[in-house]
């Protein structure tokens, strides 16, 4: 007798895009429906008035408007500095070290050098250094990947630890006051090393820097030579290396790339924004990077969207806990519950489940 | 399903509308009307951000304001660039008093500061205000080391106990100590705390433990076992968690709190607890905005302001007299009669302390630039309001100091 499974998944053929994104839409609407549910029943509030707040946190004034913006384009920064090595199926697990090492780089030329040179040079010098910084967080594990097949996953993600205790230490050489274990802002009334405002707006250049990065990196992973070659030594090494690619040497230009990218984050956040230094910086973008890319099937054009909905829901959690007197948690809840519909729902749409029938059982 | 679409626009639509709506705060015709907004560190679990919490809930409740309304709390909150944006995003709200409750996030409101002049900073421990010259941002503190004191002498009576019971030798009095960052605030904190302790207890010694975070449970319960397994006999600390009470609790080992009473999770050895009440503060500053006044740039909360507090006494565990030795301490401390940093009763390096500059005001290279040595004693919190006693006297050991 032919044994048939309860339920058996198999791979969807392309959905028609109209479809699709009809179904991510009900997704969100259920999700929307799902929290609502919840919240009436945890909290006792009306969950218009709670998705009210969420939207008022994130959009209500220019200034949050602004603050959105500015968190979507560090969180996009390192989602597209994440893609390239993810469509190459390297597995890149080390966005926040190797942004952190661009923050150290940076904050280091800040307090080292700051009062030495002028502004223009040490930006220069700032520059580079937290780019090469990053590189090289990231140049490690490729090379050993590369030369004797390392875990890339696993060095990746210790490569991160070994990042934060060497911020831990340079913060307790540098804190202010003694004892305290925080630097605090750096050259905070010199402000050498700080970003030049453009139109008066503190978070605008980070806005445009990055969205001249994703536009190249866009242009880079589908229309040069290198990355066609990052695609198919993702697709297949075998085949790479039949059609005369040097796989080895595209791994480590691609984590290079990636690296540098990461480090630029970093360097967006201490030169632009925070200038600061600490070990909570990055604060987890690096993973949530991942989840940007995975999302966005590691197109850079929707990677927008999707840093767009993530921030939106940390921003609107915020604002919900402060307005009505929760603890963060709820907050958490609430994306939580919209992620996993979101999630949910791209696998329904890559996938297709199949019931066994129940009169086949009779034969 | 296309209803449903329609349904889920319209949701979205009516929500984006009321969400533009903001809570605009009416003038009120005798004076200003005060919205408030509270940024913490952590949440209600740590008993430091609990405290703040209680009182400024406290404070604005007695004046009418209403959470969510008038006045709001934000809670874990980073020092870092986060602060400066949640400072902004309550000026967003509509308050004109924005406090912060943790050391490290001054730098941020300082930023928030130069940019809304209009809108009151003030922040907790922080020691820039008296130096920076920002005429919205100022710093408060109390004098906690006299509360520290007190609870001192609570530990000290209960070490007596316990050599008069026999349980332990004169030679056996340790206490341990479990602190946060080898940080001028923590060093004074059990600087006094140890002084009090002697002042009845003169053979009672110290060691003193650092986490190296401000709230970590896990490092915190594990400092105590340490302390404790070290053959400490009585336990307290500066470090934000439950995680010292309950390991003391587990232990059977007695413990004087910090932040608030503890009582209720370790009733069988919590003794006493000192902390700052910032009622008094919060009450000034909201007085200040409603009338229209200036803020002092640097305000330091005393026993007499009400701002230095000790919780409960728990008579269970506590030794007999602790009551009426604290309170008649505190006569002296009030009336000037005892000062907490007396030189004749500490040694640095076997010697007598006679002249001590300290770093009152921060810079980069921690210079050394008020004398607060005169009248034979150490005059803490009197140049500033945040803590600058930071030598390392005799009869306490550290353990460590890599924080």
């Amino acid at each position: 007798m032919n044994k048939v499974p309860l339920i058996h998944v198999t791979r969807r053929k392309d959905i028609f895009w109209v479809r699709a994104w009809l179904v991510r839409i009900i997704a969100v609407a259920l999700a929307l429906v799902v929290c609502g549910v919840i919240t009436m029943m945890a909290t006792g509030l009306n969950p218009i008035k709670v998705y009210a707040a969420m939207i008022d946190g994130a959009f209500g004034t220019s200034r949050r408007l602004w603050m959105l913006l500015q968190n979507i384009a560090i969180l996009l920064c390192i989602s597209i500095a994440l893609a390239p090595a993810f469509r190459m199926r390297f597995w890149n697990l080390g966005g926040d070290g190797q942004a952190l090492m661009g923050a150290l780089g940076a904050a280091a030329s800040m307090i080292l050098i700051g009062d030495k040179v002028p502004n223009w040079l040490l930006i220069l010098i700032m520059i580079v250094v937290s780019i090469c910084a990053g590189a090289l967080w990231a140049g490690i594990p490729a090379f050993f990947k590369a030369r004797w097949n390392t875990n890339e996953t696993l060095f990746t993600l210790m490569m991160n630890y070994v990042a934060v205790q060497l911020v831990a230490f340079f913060v307790i050489v540098w804190e202010v006051p003694k004892g305290a274990g925080k630097i605090g802002i750096i050259n905070q009334n010199s402000n050498a090393g700080w970003f030049p405002q453009v139109g008066g707006q503190k978070y605008l250049l980070n806005v445009i820097i990055v969205s001249v990065l994703t536009i190249l990196v866009f242009i880079y992973m589908n229309y040069t030579k290198q990355g066609y070659e990052l695609s198919v030594v993702g697709e297949s090494e075998p085949t790479a290396r039949y059609v005369g690619i040097k796989v080895r040497r595209v791994i480590v230009r691609t984590m290079l790339l990636s690296g540098a990218l990461c480090g630029v984050t970093g360097l967006l956040l201490v030169g632009g924004t925070d200038h600061t230094l600490t070990t909570t910086l990055v604060g987890g973008r690096g993973f949530t990077g991942v989840m940007v890319a995975w999302l966005a099937k590691f197109n850079p054009v929707f990677m927008v969207i999707t840093s767009f909905l993530i921030v939106f829901l940390q921003r609107g959690a915020t604002e919900i806990t402060t307005t009505f007197g929760l603890n963060q948690s709820f907050g958490d809840i609430i994306t939580g519950i919209i992620l996993f519909f979101i999630i949910g729902c791209e696998f329904f749409l890559n996938y297709q489940i199949h019931f066994r029938k129940a009169h086949k059982e009779v034969a | 399903m296309k209803n449903f679409k329609k349904i889920s626009a319209l949701l979205l639509a009516a929500a984006m509308v009321s969400g533009m709506v903001t809570v605009v705060p009416a003038e009120e015709a005798e004076g200003t009307q005060v919205v408030a907004g509270l940024i913490c560190l952590h949440d209600e679990n740590s008993t430091y951000d609990l405290n703040f919490i209680n009182c400024f809930k406290e404070a604005c409740e007695a004046r009418g304001l209403v959470e969510g309304e008038t006045y709001y709390i934000t809670t874990n909150i980073p020092e870092g660039q986060e602060c400066y944006e949640e400072a902004m995003n309550m000026v967003d709200r509509g308050c004109n008093f924005v406090f912060a409750d943790s050391f490290g996030h001054e730098d941020y409101m300082i930023e928030a500061a130069k940019e809304v002049p209009e809108v009151e900073f003030c922040h907790a421990t922080g020691t820039k205000a008296h130096t920076e010259g920002i005429q919205n941002f100022q710093n408060s503190f109390a004098h906690i080391y006299e509360g520290r004191y007190l609870a001192g002498i609570a530990a000290g009576m209960k070490l007596n106990e316990m050599i008069e019971a026999g349980d332990i030798t004169a030679e056996e009095a340790k206490i341990g100590y479990v602190g946060a960052y080898t940080y001028a605030e923590v060093i004074s904190g059990y600087t006094s705390f140890f002084l009090g302790a002697r002042s009845v207890c003169p053979s009672a010694t110290m060691e003193v433990t650092f986490t190296g975070e401000w709230e970590d449970e896990t490092l915190e319960k594990e400092a105590a076992n340490r302390l404790i397994e070290d053959k400490c006999v009585l336990i307290s600390q500066h470090a934000d968690s439950m995680g010292a009470p309950t390991a003391c609790e587990a232990a059977g080992v007695p413990d004087i709190a910090y932040n608030g009473s503890t009582m209720a999770a370790a009733p069988n050895t919590y003794i006493i607890s000192s902390r700052i009440n910032w009622v008094p503060y919060f009450n000034y500053v909201m007085d200040c905005i409603e009338a229209g006044e200036d803020i002092a740039d640097d305000y330091t909360g005393t026993i007499e302001t009400g701002s230095v507090e000790l919780g409960e006494l728990n008579e269970a565990v506590a030794a007999e007299g602790t009551a009426e030795a604290i309170a008649e301490a505190e006569e002296k401390l009030v009336n000037g009669e005892l000062h907490v940093f007396d030189l004749s009763t500490f040694t640095v390096e076997g010697a007598a302390i006679e002249s001590y500059q300290a770093d009152v005001d921060t810079d980069a290279a921690f210079e050394k630039d008020t004398e607060v040595v005169a009248d034979g004693y150490f005059h803490e919190s009197e140049y500033r309001s945040a803590p600058y006693f930071d030598l390392m006297i005799d009869g306490i050991t550290l353990l460590d100091t890599v924080f």
